[in-house]
């Protein structure tokens, strides 16, 4: 690089809107100790299923009744149990002192209140607007695709991706995408798209037996699979809402 | 060149040394120099299924930790001059075994044998993960029930990850499924899965069935492996086991359920 370069005056960046799907972790209560207690039950059953998922912390359900909460000891947890704070949506004024104190980013409130703390008004850029939020443009990863079985005890992370396996999925076997899974062969493993909160990723598979599909986290084990009229067929899952949605192929 | 087969199940008493005794011995009668390795460390058995546990000088830990050459601790077969066995020690624990000196007895064992064949323990740790380390065809031993089934795909996973030839991105071990003590008459009457029902489960290549029968124990009470007693059903059964490891086609038998009526044997069967 030349020092000519340097006084350029093309930008070297653009403002992109984008609208990312990220995990929210909403505390309900000021307990860190049963958080703590029940983030390692949950790795425990599903081991990289947190694998430094980034997540957006929600602190507004605490009331004025909750004790003030340990924000440092809050992100340590996270980040023991493999999820990594982007910033936090708070309302309390005590919890965003703390965050600005721990420099972490404050997010608008999901009800579109203001963060309440003073700040700087700059004026919408005025030439050039921001380039409008078109879909988000994930780095796309290549597709993982497994021709042997996945056995028993195996796992499988398309991380940042999807996955394809064209073979067996056995029991205690257990798969694991950032994106859609796709399976082509028996299926009675446990299956985990958008992994790390893409409440978008989809599931396809041929014969639906499997112990468990989890879709962003919302997750249906096979006790429940079983009562539906599709176990056993070629199906589609897809998450609305908080609901997991199970359609015939 | 020399191949390792490994004798696997994950779940405990499915038939694994009397497998492994009945193929080696098949492989030996074929003509092919075979030795099988007892990786039993501690619950030495395929010698006494071998009938040469008076015989037992040295074992496969003393030639692990240099107490003994390979050559002494090698027992030849009495019936047959080209199978041998190298027995486990009753004395020692498993972790007695190590991968270098396993590494080392195998390399040597290669250099004189067609077949090596390792007879597994029970289990996913040291012993079982040694005995398949180093295999290139695996023989996983299952009976026809679930929990059996489930062990297997386990094992399968192993071979497929925790292998050499796996570490070392190599063509896959090739597998072969035994079903052992198959019994036509509980599966009728829906109490073990079918032959069909573990093979979609696991996916892989069928080599035999051997059905569930008296002439195992009684050969194993005389030391004499079973596939010797050819007028018996598992004799016959791991005799076209090891044609078909051998590449041969041979149809499967002893699936249905005995015709014992006058009438059937009057006429025949359906084959
Ligand atoms: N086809 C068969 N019919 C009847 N009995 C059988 C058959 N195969 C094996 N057995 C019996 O099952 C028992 C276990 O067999 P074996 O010792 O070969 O199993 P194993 O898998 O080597 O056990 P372990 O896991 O303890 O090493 C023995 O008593 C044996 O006689
Ligand atoms: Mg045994």
């Amino acid at each position: 690089m030349n020092q000519a370069d340097l006084t350029d005056q093309d930008p070297i960046f653009r403002l992109k809107g984008n609208m990312l799907a990220v995990t929210v972790l909403e505390l309900a209560r000021n307990d860190l100790a049963r958080l703590d207690r029940q983030l390692a039950d949950k790795v425990a059953k599903a081991p990289s299923f947190f694998n430094d998922t980034p997540v957006l912390l929600g602190l507004e359900q605490l009331t004025a009744a909750d004790a003030e909460l340990d924000l440092g000891a809050l992100l340590d947890i996270c980040r023991r149990h493999g999820l990594l704070a982007l910033g936090a949506r708070a309302s309390r004024p005590g919890d965003i002192q703390a965050a600005d104190e721990l420099g972490l980013p404050l997010l608008p409130s999901a009800s579109g209140r203001e963060r309440p703390v003073a700040e700087p008004q700059t004026p919408e850029p005025a030439e050039e607007p921001v380039e409008e939020a078109a879909p988000a443009e994930p780095p796309l990863q290549p597709t993982l695709v497994i021709t042997r079985p996945v056995r028993g005890g195996q796992q499988i992370y398309a991380r940042g991706g999807d996955l394809v396996v064209l073979s067996t999925v056995s029991p205690g076997a257990e798969l694991l995408a950032d994106g859609n899974i796709h399976v082509y062969g028996p299926l009675r493993g446990r299956v985990l798209a958008g992994a790390s909160g893409n409440a978008e990723a989809r599931i396809f598979c041929q014969q639906l037996t499997a112990e468990l599909l989890s879709i962003a986290g919302r997750y249906k084990v096979a006790e429940d699979l079983r009562r539906s009229p599709q176990w056993g067929k070629p199906v589609h899952v897809s998450l609305s809402g908080d609901v997991l949605n199970i359609t015939r192929l | 060149m020399a191949q390792i087969i490994v004798v696997t199940s994950g779940k405990g008493g499915v038939g694994k040394t009397t497998s492994s005794a009945a193929i080696g011995t098949g492989l030996a009668l074929r003509g092919h120099k075979t030795v099988i390795v007892d990786f039993d460390v501690g619950l030495r058995n395929l010698d006494l299924i071998m009938g040469c546990e008076r015989r037992v000088v040295y074992d496969f830990i003393n030639v692990i930790h240099n107490e003994a050459t390979l050559s002494q601790a090698l027992i030849k077969d009495k019936r047959l001059d080209n199978l041998y066995v190298l027995a486990a020690s009753q004395t020692r624990d498993k972790e007695a075994l190590n991968k270098e000196g396993v590494a080392r007895v195998i390399e040597e064992l290669k250099k004189d044998f067609e077949y090596i064949i390792c007879d597994s323990p029970a289990g996913i740790e040291t012993g079982a993960h040694l005995a398949m380390y180093f295999a290139d065809i695996a023989i996983v031993v299952t009976n026809p029930e679930v929990s059996s089934v489930r062990d297997s795909d386990r094992i399968l996973g192993l071979l497929a990850s925790k292998s050499q030839r796996a570490e070392k991105g190599e063509e896959p071990i090739k597998e072969h499924l035994l079903l052992t003590r198959y019994n036509p008459e509980r599966v009728a009457r829906g109490e073990m899965l079918s032959v069909d029902d573990v093979e979609e489960i696991l996916s892989i290549g069928l080599l035999g069935v051997i059905p569930e029968s008296q002439a195992v124990l009684k050969a194993s009470n005389q030391g004499v492996p079973v596939i010797l007693d050819d007028q018996s059903d598992a004799g016959q059964a791991y005799s076209d086991a090891v044609d078909r490891l051998l590449g041969k086609e041979v149809k499967h038998r002893f699936l249905e359920v005995q015709k014992k009526g006058l009438l059937q044997r009057l006429f025949g069967g359906r084959e």
